[in-house]
């Protein structure tokens, strides 16, 4: 049976170039960059180009760029490693709907005498911005606010947020995983301090993530021990990934368009043949302001695992905020902020497409989701009008 | 991804006994939307006093799913005494077994037999009303403590985590989990005890920073994630002897009735927790403003 990945928000495949431009610092050029013998400086050479590569991309300089381990790396570094920079002041804010990677952070700087302000959203997914500069004040030293939502796809305003936040002398950083090689940047001109991205978002490999730190930005390192990364992140290079990503960045810069004509379009197609075939179902989240590539769609009166469930029997592979499939027992934390019923938060299922999907698979779903939803529906006890319709 | 046995996937896959019994003489629905799965079980007896026809419909995961499927087949046939005796671990045992985080499904599967049952007798009205003398501990999930004394003692569990997993008590803020321990203490008895995380303990003398931090402690594992749950939060703004100055944050700082009844449980708990002298002082200017501790 023939996969069908619809769930690259979560991770994505690894391009063809990217493997090939790899695969030879696995057994050839296995150097170590810092060494002084030509052997290893031909690496040296190579991890420069890459870093190069990753600012081409996000039109910066080099030495901006810092290279991790992880998305989640690069938030921890971000927002401890700004807060042990400014000591004196003890306030953070954040959102209500971050990823964990920094929503956990901040929660355990809490238990550690924080003020941390969660922003709320409005049921499109929305933040308030006056709610921010109600916030902000002299005792802030942090402000940190996803570029893009892991799960509606909602785009937040980053750059006027930028521009607030760092007017009033307060450190700006932005987990940009989902965001970067689907919706341009542009660091030079902007005024966020700090954003985090992922190497397996945007299909280079796992274990590689990447923190753009804006010249001037006052941050403490988080990983001591050696003079990598210019002594702010020691730690022998994941040299593999490295390369790995400076080439999916190139590919990132050359498929931007095709992410938002395409890629979009097949998207469209996809949510709006769902809506149409499936009653009582509908889309999560601003519309207006969203990822190209991500759609997550309600179904009322049933329960997202077994949705996906039904959809793994036809190789089809989403995602869902139900309670059930994080083994936590309550639904997604974005979709309760959002004030979506707690019915439909436990039906949503999140479609993330990638420039790998095509026409056909997008049909092809868009074809099964109707029987799935039906099939799941006739066992459900909240159906309306369905409580004598026994089988 | 959880690994469902092949008869957890059959069932779910095929389910028996969908939909719902005409005129029938047993209804027990338990579960809700808001708790992630719910089950409405109807039965009809025949003359003989047996179970005749059985049907389920089931909002929920796969694992939902095929408990109550596999419920169906095992009451059928059976008299309302025999059916009863039918217990969660008899289901998950059907089943092949089920992932541990998902043994509340089974759990819900016997549940709504004995609504049912009651229901026949005419012993309750409508679902999800409890009998007397029962407590809900948990208010997340509406799990009373007789619920969770059986799920402790039919499948001999020793931890919070078993019982959060088991009928989803604690799952939700939290805020319910110091009751819980109790339970399983009482129900296990020295069994248990080995196996509980330890609690903050109040020491015999303090020095000053050691009693802040006791208290920071306190509020973080004790207060705050039953707040949380609400919407609100807690902030420790300041310890001047043994009065301990907090702020009310989010929804909590606007609540009227924060003064009688948030107050009072944050001094319970500081007293239970750290020293019996502590009084607990709102700082009202602090909470308006939402932060009051520069300089």
């Amino acid at each position: 049976m023939k996969t069908i990945y619809f769930d690259n928000n979560a991770t994505t495949r690894v391009a063809d170039e990217v493997y090939q431009a790899m695969e030879p610092y696995f057994r050839t050029l296995y150097g170590n960059p810092s060494s002084m013998h030509t052997f290893g400086g031909q690496v040296g050479i190579k991890v420069r180009e890459a870093r190069e590569s990753v600012a081409r991309l996000l039109n910066c300089d080099p030495s901006e760029i810092i290279f991790t381990s992880c998305g989640t790396e690069s938030d921890s570094t971000a927002i401890l490693g700004t807060l042990s920079a400014v000591p004196h002041r003890r306030k953070v804010i954040t959102t209500r709907v971050e990823h964990p990677a920094v929503l956990t952070v901040c929660r355990d700087l809490e238990s550690r005498g924080y003020t941390v302000i969660e922003l709320s959203v409005d049921k499109l997914g929305r933040l308030d911005l006056n709610e921010l500069e109600h916030h902000l004040d002299d005792d802030t030293a942090l402000v940190t606010v996803m570029a893009a939502n892991n799960e509606t796809g909602v785009i937040f305003p980053i750059e006027q947020i930028a521009e607030m936040v760092t007017s009033r002398g307060v450190t700006f950083h932005t987990d940009a995983v989902q965001v970067v090689g689907k919706v341009p940047l542009n660091l030079s001109k902007s005024r966020i301090n700090l954003l985090s991205l992922s190497g397996h978002k945007l299909h280079a490999p796992k274990g590689i993530g990447v923190l753009y730190v804006k010249r001037g930005t006052r941050i403490s390192p988080f990983l001591l021990g050696g003079h990598q990364e210019g002594g702010r992140r020691a730690g022998t290079e994941n040299v593999p990934g490295i390369i790995g990503l400076g080439k999916a960045c190139e590919l990132a810069l050359s498929h931007m368009d095709d992410e938002n004509t395409r890629v979009k379009a097949l998207r469209d197609r996809l949510e709006t043949a769902i809506l149409k075939a499936c009653p009582d179902s509908r889309v999560n989240g601003d519309t207006a302001a969203r990822l190209p590539n991500t759609t997550n769609i309600s179904f009322e009166y049933i329960e997202g695992e077994a949705i996906l469930l039904l959809l793994d029997r036809f190789g089809i592979c989403a995602s869902s905020g139900s309670a059930c499939t994080s083994g936590s027992l309550e639904p997604s934390h974005v979709l309760r902020a959002m004030g979506v019923p707690f019915t439909a938060a436990h039906g949503s299922i999140r479609f993330s497409l990638s420039r790998y999907n095509t026409q056909e698979e997008v049909d092809f779903t868009a074809d099964k989701m109707p029987q799935i939803i039906k099939r799941l529906r006739e066992l459900s006890p909240f159906v309306p009008g369905a409580a004598s319709a026994a089988r | 991804m959880w690994e469902y046995t092949d008869k957890v996937m059959d069932h779910f896959l095929n389910p028996r006994n969908v939909g719902e019994v005409e005129n029938p003489d047993g209804v027990g629905e338990v579960g809700s939307l808001a708790c992630g799965d719910a089950l409405k079980l109807t039965f009809k007896l025949g003359e003989d006093g047996r179970i005749v026809d059985a049907k389920f419909k089931t909002f929920g995961c796969a694992s939902a799913i095929a408990s109550s499927s596999v419920l169906t087949e095992l009451i059928k046939g059976k008299t309302l005494e025999e059916a009863l005796k039918v217990t969660n671990r008899e289901i998950a045992e059907r089943l092949g077994g089920l992932p541990e985080q998902k043994m509340h499904c089974s759990v819900m599967g016997q549940e709504a037999l004995e609504a049912a049952v009651a229901y026949y007798r005419g012993q309750k009205a409508t679902p999800h009303e409890h009998n007397h003398g029962e407590k809900i501990v948990c208010t997340c999930f509406g799990v009373t403590d007789k619920e969770i004394e059986r799920v402790i003692r039919d499948n001999g569990l020793t931890t919070v985590e078993q019982v959060t997993n088991y009928c989803k008590a604690g799952g939700g803020c939290g805020g319910c989990k110091g009751e819980i321990e109790k339970i399983i203490l009482a129900v296990q008895g020295d069994q248990a005890k080995a196996k509980m995380a330890p609690q903050p303990q109040k020491g015999k003398k303090l020095t000053t920073i050691q009693k802040i931090q006791l208290i920071q402690q306190t509020i973080n594992e004790q207060v705050r994630p039953a707040l949380r749950a609400h919407g609100g939060n807690i902030e420790l703004i300041d310890v001047e002897g043994d009065k301990v100055l907090i702020a009310f944050r989010g929804m909590c700082a606007q609540c009227k009735i924060s003064e009688f009844t948030m107050r009072d449980v944050v001094e319970a708990k500081l007293r239970e927790f750290v020293s019996e002298d502590l009084v607990v002082v709102e700082d009202k200017e602090s909470s308006e403003t939402q932060h009051g501790h520069k300089g």
